[in-house]
């Protein structure tokens, strides 16, 4: 038997349009789970749905941050074994020139979201015992941080306190709560251009292995993290970052 | 967009050079406090009052305020 398969599982995945989500489901879905994909794009949802290997898979399109689509989507949801709360936002940000609607916003998606989806699958009683919960936080918050992102660090600190308090409270029937923490990874966000090419050139370099990280390496730390291998791991922070905090 | 706004906009991003030191011909990549934070923080400045959402690469050739000025008024024609 092997430890990490996921067959048998029926996993939830926010986020899943694109980058670390989209990652995220397809290696879940090679490891043998079943998937829902949850995004807010529906033609990207899509395209990451037709990536899935298996069958019986769900895609419901949902914007999270707003009540009713929310809810809905705990409405179709079948029973889970585990979750990856991957959905997220970042922007450069100086705090002189936050205003109120920034902070929301960022918490909002970043660590409200993740709250009450965790919140209300355990109020509708949809985690299946020895469900695993995953969350992806950052180094950013954690183990460092950078200018222009003191909210994004309030956000994902506050997630990884969050976990722990679920962590606890869930173990009673076994099940674990954890976070990823990713250094920087190649993604969309990062082809935006609301960083410079040079920066990001410089950036990389920081990192001991030379690089940032790919989607699929965060990908594989959550199939791990919901497979039976790690039913002993509970309130941990995985650190995935390319040695960028050893220094 | 009128340029002294803009020059008191700018002004507001920097805390140890006096505001009345910056005029459209400052290059202000020469001033003591400059620093890649400033750099943020104005580009930050020209999207909230501006909504004009420069790139940092678009903003590295730029040396003085007046060309700044220009790029984003050539924004918002």
């Amino acid at each position: 038997m092997n430890p990490f398969s996921l067959v048998g599982k029926t996993i939830l995945i926010t986020g899943a349009s694109s980058g670390i989500g989209r990652a995220t489901a397809i290696s879940c879905s090679q490891m043998g789970a079943v998937i829902i994909l949850t995004g807010r794009n529906e033609t990207r949802l899509s395209a990451t749905y037709s990536m899935l290997e298996g069958q019986d898979h769900l895609q419901i399109c949902a914007d999270l941050t707003i009540q009713n689509e929310m809810d809905k989507l705990i409405e179709q949801l079948p029973k889970l074994d585990g979750i990856v709360s991957v959905a997220g936002t970042a922007k450069p940000l100086v705090l002189q020139q936050t205003d109120k609607e920034d902070v929301n916003e960022i918490m909002q998606i970043n660590t409200f979201v993740p709250i009450h989806l965790t919140r209300l699958v355990l109020q509708h009683k949809k985690l299946n015992k020895g469900a695993s919960l995953i969350y992806i936080s950052s180094i950013n918050g954690n183990n460092c941080a950078y200018i222009g992102s003191s909210i994004y660090a309030a956000s994902k600190s506050a997630l990884t306190g969050f976990m722990k308090g679920v962590a606890l409270e869930l173990a009673p029937r076994g099940i674990r709560a954890n976070c990823i923490n990713p250094g920087m990874i190649d993604t969309d966000l990062l082809k935006s251009g609301s960083i410079g090419q040079d920066e990001l050139e410089k950036d990389r370099l920081k990192y001991p292995l030379k690089r940032y990280g790919k989607p699929e390496e965060v990908a594989y730390a959550a199939v791990y993290l919901l497979s039976d291998a790690t039913k002993w791991i509970t309130g941990s922070s995985l650190l995935i970052d390319g040695g960028y905090t050893l220094q | 967009m009128e340029s002294t706004d803009f020059i008191k906009n700018f002004a507001d991003q920097f805390d140890d050079t006096d505001a009345s030191e910056f005029t459209l011909e400052t290059r202000f990549r020469e001033l003591d406090e400059w620093s890649s934070l400033n750099a943020l923080a104005i580009l930050n400045m020209i999207g909230k009052k501006y909504s004009v959402f420069l790139k940092p690469d678009e903003m590295k050739p730029i040396l003085t305020v007046s060309e700044l000025f220009e790029l984003v008024q050539s924004k918002l024609s």
